[in-house]
């Protein structure tokens, strides 16, 4: 055990007892402050520079072939802590022309932005790495139905991102090679 | 009545005067709130209020901009907000003394300014006049008994308030402003001592005589820095400023003596804090800082004439202005004091120095007179 160290209070001189030098020292101090580089960001004008892992709204995204990610598992649903989402499954026809070999997709996607605390589960417990929290933080609307993005809106804030893994191709090469699944 | 136009015509002209004074003085208010935040704004790295513009004046090349990120305008749109806020009178308050309150605050600080000389007129014929709109032969008595009645719209508002945070930021004005009082009243009887010296002819009761003296010699900040320094933590302590906003404290009492007030009503207390501020610092001008006389032990530089007189009032403002930026400076760097340290500071510290330094300049006066008693 570290042992105790009682340190000896000097009594305060005379001087330090006025008060009035360390006063001076503190006005030197804010004085010199006053000339130093503002911190302000001009907010909208000028943009904070935001962090690669930044969580801002959450999106859906599509892969660069432009087809739709999400297969509407709804673990996200499952996971989200303020059940923020939404989702209505649907199936994706069969003869659908390059999608032949997902079964389901999102009929309808909603996240409530008023209950959404960007927590980021969605995109961390996603499968198919189809929803992510990108770099949208300045979301408002002036009702509260705005402020509720459908699937249609979650696709245009979301876009098309990278992908590693193109899950679909590999699905349909396999197919044809006769061994589905 | 007779009323004849030359009695007429000094009314109207004191009239005018009087308007033009109330005017700057609360321009100058206005403006010390802007400085506030500028300078606060300075001092912890940011750049404070500078989006506020008049429409089309920020299309004007180069000083339309410099203008609005100055925040010019802020004033204002803070006075504006002010009077369209929503009025809202809690049900519990005394409605009389409520509505009664930031107006006995405000009057002492605009009433003092009366007999606070700023510059002087010299006239054709050699006289010269001090501009002042009233010259009181007991100037300096008349401010200290009429600055102190401004703690009795801090003592109503707390009390018809009817709330504890109110009601507490009242008692302890009160008792700060008896603490203090009595040591600015005594810090400035060794100024009285200085400037009537036996054979000046000048009155030293009165603000006029006391910057004449100061024009002989030098200024009255270098012979009694003791006095000036009482003096300036009393004036701290009258205008409720940090280190000595009891009345206030944010920090423990909500808003103080004005958290029941919202609206005008606050914006009026919020007038008259600063209003304190600016006529305080003008005063502090007027004894210690030699008034409109720019340099210590230096003949003012400029001719006896309109110009002098311009340039005077130019000096006891800009030293004015530069006192209501160390006001701001000291806010931003000390931190408040515990009630009962400022009770202690009061009667423990000032008040005692202030004795010994009468006492002092007592014996140094008569000491120097000698000469002039004896022969
Ligand atoms: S976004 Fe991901 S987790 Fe949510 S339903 Fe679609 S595939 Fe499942
Ligand atoms: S970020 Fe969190 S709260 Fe928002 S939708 Fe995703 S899981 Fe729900």
């Amino acid at each position: 055990m570290a042992k105790t160290v009682v340190l000896e209070r000097k009594p305060l001189s005379l001087s330090e007892r006025t008060y009035l030098p360390q006063i001076l020292t503190g006005l030197k101090t804010t004085f010199t402050n006053m000339f130093k580089e503002k911190v302000t960001l001009q907010y909208p004008e000028e943009k904070p520079v935001l962090p690669p892992n930044y969580r801002g709204v959450p999106t859906l995204v599509k892969d660069p072939n432009g087809r739709e990610k999400c297969v509407s598992c709804q673990l996200c649903e499952f996971v989200c802590p303020p059940k923020a989402i939404r989702i209505t499954p649907g199936s994706v026809p069969e003869d659908h022309e390059d999608r032949e070999h997902v079964e389901k997709a999102p009929q309808e996607f909603e996240i409530n932005m008023l209950r959404c605390i960007y927590c980021g589960y969605c995109e961390e417990v996603c499968p198919e790495e189809a929803i992510f929290l990108q770099n949208e933080y300045s979301f408002s609307g002036y009702t509260r139905d705005e402020m509720i993005n459908d699937k249609a809106k979650l696709y245009e804030l979301g876009g098309t991102l990278p992908d590693d893994h193109y899950k679909w191709d590999k699905k349909k090469e396999a197919e044809e090679k006769g061994n589905p699944h | 009545m007779m009323l004849d136009a030359e009695t007429l015509q000094l009314v109207g002209m004191k009239f005018l005067f009087a308007l033009l004074m109330v005017g700057a003085v609360m321009t100058m208010a206005g403006y010390s709130v802007l400085a506030e935040r500028k300078v606060s704004a300075w001092m912890q790295g940011r750049v404070g209020p500078n989006r506020t513009v008049l429409p089309y004046v920020q299309y004007i090349p180069i000083l339309g901009p410099f203008l609005r990120g100055l925040g010019i305008f802020q004033p204002l749109a803070d006075g504006l907000k002010f009077l369209f806020k929503e009025e809202i009178v809690p049900g519990h308050v005394n409605k009389l003394y409520y509505y009664m309150a930031p107006l006995v605050a405000l009057v002492p600080a605009l009433t003092t300014m009366t007999v606070l000389p700023f510059g002087e007129f010299f006239h054709d014929n050699g006289e010269s006049f001090p501009l002042i709109l009233a010259d009181l032969e007991v100037g300096i008595l008349f401010i200290l008994a009429v600055s102190s009645l401004g703690v009795y719209g801090i003592v109503l508002a707390g009390w018809s308030s009817n709330s504890k945070y109110p009601f507490l930021g009242g008692i302890r004005s009160s008792a700060q402003m008896i603490s203090y009082e009595l040591a600015m009243g005594l810090s400035l009887l060794p100024v009285f001592l200085w400037v009537s010296e036996p054979g000046s002819g000048l009155s030293a009761l009165s603000l006029t005589g006391i910057v004449a003296s100061q024009a002989e010699s030098t200024w009255l900040i270098i012979v009694q820095p003791v006095s000036a320094l009482i003096f300036l933590i009393a004036l701290f302590a009258e205008t409720n400023r940090l280190p000595f906003d009891m009345p206030e404290s944010e920090t423990d009492l909500v808003g103080g003596f004005h958290t029941e007030y919202g609206s005008f009503k606050f914006g009026i207390f919020f007038v008259a804090e600063y209003a304190h501020i600016v006529v305080g610092s003008a005063i502090f001008t007027a004894i210690f800082l030699g008034g409109w006389h720019v340099f210590p032990w230096v003949a003012d530089p400029w001719p006896e004439n309109w110009l002098g007189s311009l340039l005077g009032v130019g000096c006891f403002l800009t030293k004015t202005v530069l006192l209501i930026f160390f006001f701001i400076w000291i806010r931003w760097t000390l931190p408040r004091f515990r009630y009962d340290q400022v009770m202690h500071l009061g009667w423990v510290r000032l008040l005692p120095l202030a004795l010994v330094n009468l006492v002092f300049y007592v014996i140094l006066v008569s000491w120097l007179d000698q000469p002039v008693a004896t022969n």
